[in-house]
């Protein structure tokens, strides 16, 4: 396994923001990791690039295995040799992650000197042939501009680009997607699609859209409240979604009912992470299978099929009728 | 860039003669006349009357204005009245040592203030942030006479250490240097400061340390150059202000320069000493604001191509 990620759990001060996450991404695999807005996506992707004490966050369990490698108590120093090297992140909003004050050249070669130690001029030769094969149009002159002379989606594959120049093991991209008009999407899309089965390496896609998990992705973990829903192959989840949170993401492919606070047959919004609670199921407000048992027992994950699924009633099978579907 | 530059400077003159019209109508409508310093007691009216006549001064003001101001645009500051000698060499003595203090000061402020800034910064929040900042602000509040002539006291009369007064030697400029320079150290350590923390607080910067840059290569070569951008605009406009600012510092030290020559000219009435002062002092600021300018021009892309 590449990564794989066991029982993870993270506080910011005190309160509890991740609790006992699980998934894993193998080579060659693209793994989704779904949520509404704040159920934790982006604090998942601090916690596994080590970036989450900049924010004043701290692992509190589990475990980050990488390549074999424990991750979770790695020194910083140790992490910034493998941030960018062998673990590539690519940050929410593509629109304001480039240095506005350097050239495009400069911010990827600097990931290639940094790590590869190329010299100046081998490190943009480099830069030169990644945009080349990222598809973008006369990349020396791109190289030498600055990043407000560039569109959304071409700051975005010079996002990606960076993630490539040291030849990343697993990229994170935090949805790269998000901030570019439709058409656009659909190309950065099938760039990260090809650069995993070309170059045989992880990656873990977090996004809003289901019709990208659908497109590319081989697993998925759906994320609630800072707690793992269900997750499993992406064939299973679309066909038999198990926990009542996942079919209602799937009932919802369309970008828009993703909006924050607007999930299509549900109502209500995620709770806030002050009110998380431990000993319920933290979905029971919004679900309508939720019973008393949900509201004071936590769900704890388990075999449905090949998915594991945290719930008490779970869809699809004997315990509920199929009448009580959302 | 060199378009913008000349558009720039031609938008300056109408600054520069709006500037002289008002320096030369406060100093005209201020009491008193040159001519008082020059008759000897006793002197009658008639005396009086030549010279007013010599000097053009029973002429109608809009005359007199636009005399001096065709001399001045072609270079030529005309002579001093009471100091009987040419304006511009008068200036031309005086200038050098208020440029020479002035300039070592901003230095002093200007790297001072952008190390402090940087390390408040980087350590925000901290006591050493809090520390550094209190200290500051402290300073920044005390008057410039006051600092001066406190160390005055403690460095030149008690320690022995530099000269009391004077332009003799370098030694004669540590004292002055570091009185303007402390204020103006606050200032730059203060916009440094919010500067750094805003730029910090970027998107760019967690890409940044997603990519495995060092944070101190991040601080320095990243995040200071966005902060450096108000930063040099505040200086920029701070070099007139420190040419201006060097007069009470000047007589505290009872230092030659554009300051102690504006304050004499100024109790002898003698205008054209007085103009002329002024107005290197307007040009100053004025040039400053245009450097300001051009710096930002040159230090962000953004800016340079919404000039295009
Ligand atoms: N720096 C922080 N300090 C305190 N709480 C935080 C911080 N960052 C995030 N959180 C909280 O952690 C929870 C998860 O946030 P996260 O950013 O991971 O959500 P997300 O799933 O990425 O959402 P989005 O889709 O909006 O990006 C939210 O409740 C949020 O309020
Ligand atoms: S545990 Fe209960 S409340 Fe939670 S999703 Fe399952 S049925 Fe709904
Ligand atoms: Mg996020």
């Amino acid at each position: 396994m590449l990564m794989e990620v066991k029982e993870l759990s993270l506080s910011i001060g005190k309160v509890a923001l991740l609790d006992r996450v699980s998934f894993s991404v193998d080579r060659g695999q693209v793994l989704g990791l779904v949520g509404e807005s704040g159920s934790g996506k982006s604090l998942t992707a601090l916690a596994l690039t080590g970036l989450v004490r900049r924010i004043g966050g701290r692992i509190t369990g589990g475990s980050i295995a990488f390549d074999g490698q424990e991750l979770s108590d790695l020194p910083e120093p140790a992490y910034r040799k493998l941030r960018g090297k062998r673990i590539a992140f690519i940050t929410q909003n593509p629109m304001s992650a480039l240095d506005a004050l350097k050239t495009i050249g400069d911010q990827v070669d600097q990931v290639s000197r940094l790590h590869l130690g190329l010299s100046r001029k081998a490190a943009r030769a480099h830069t030169v042939d990644i945009l080349t094969r990222l598809r973008i149009p006369e990349a020396a002159t791109v190289a030498r501009a600055y990043p407000h002379q560039l569109s959304g989606g071409m700051k975005q594959r010079v996002v990606i680009a960076m993630a490539l120049a040291a030849d990343a093991d697993l990229i994170i991209a935090d949805e790269p997607t998000t901030a570019l008009d439709v058409t656009v999407q659909a190309q950065i899309v099938m760039i990260l699609s090809e650069l995993v089965r070309k170059r045989n390496i992880g990656l873990i896609l977090i996004t809003h859209d289901m019709g990208v998990v659908a497109q590319i992705c081989d697993k998925v973990c759906v994320l609630y409240a800072g707690r793992v829903a269900e997750s499993g192959p992406v064939g299973q989840l679309f066909d038999t979604p198990r926990h009542p949170y996942s079919a209602a993401l799937i009932g919802c492919i369309p970008r828009e009912c993703m909006a924050p606070g607007a999930l299509k047959g549900i109502p209500g919004t995620v709770p806030s992470a002050l009110n998380y609670g431990a000993e319920c199921c933290r979905f029971a407000s919004r679900c309508a299978r939720a019973d008393a048992l949900c509201h004071t027992t936590r769900p704890l994950p388990h075999s449905q099929g090949a998915a594991l699924v945290a719930c008490h009633h779970p869809q699809g099978t004997a315990a509920q009728p199929e009448a009580l579907d959302v | 860039m060199l378009g913008f530059a000349i558009r720039r400077i031609l938008m300056l003159v109408p600054v520069f003669l709006a500037v002289s019209v008002i320096i030369f109508l406060m100093i005209h409508m201020l009491p008193g006349d040159p001519i008082d310093n020059l008759l000897r007691i006793g002197a009658g009216p008639d005396q009086r009357a030549a010279l007013t006549e010599k000097y053009g001064l029973d002429r109608p003001l809009y005359e007199q204005y636009l005399y001096w101001i065709g001399n001045v645009v072609q270079g030529d500051f005309g002579n001093a009245i009471v100091q009987r000698r040419p304006v511009a060499s008068l200036i031309g003595q005086a200038l050098p040592y208020s440029l020479t203090l002035g300039g070592l000061a901003l230095l002093v402020s200007t790297v001072l203030g952008i190390t402090v800034g940087i390390i408040a910064a980087s350590f925000k929040g901290s006591w050493l942030d809090q520390g550094l900042m209190g200290g500051v602000l402290f300073g920044s509040m005390l008057p410039n006479f006051w600092i001066g002539l406190l160390l005055i006291l403690v460095f030149s009369v008690s320690l022995g250490w530099t000269p009391v007064s004077g332009a003799r030697g370098w030694e004669s400029l540590i004292l002055p240097v570091v009185t303007i320079g402390l204020g103006g150290t606050a200032l730059v350590a203060r916009v440094t400061r919010v500067a750094m923390i805003d730029a910090q607080g970027r998107d760019f910067v967690m890409l940044l340390h997603a990519k495995g840059v060092h944070p101190v290569v991040i601080q320095l070569r990243h995040v200071l150059r966005h902060a450096l951008i108000p930063v040099v605009t505040i200086l920029a406009l701070r070099i007139g202000w420190i040419l201006g600012g060097a007069v009470t510092v000047e007589v505290v030290f009872a230092r030659p320069g554009l300051g102690s020559l504006l304050i004499k000219s100024l109790n002898q009435h003698d205008y054209p000493v007085v103009q002329a002062s002024l107005l290197i002092l307007a040009m100053a600021v004025l040039l400053g604001t245009l450097l300001g300018d051009l710096l930002q021009a040159a230090m962000d892309p953004r800016i340079r191509d919404n000039l295009k």
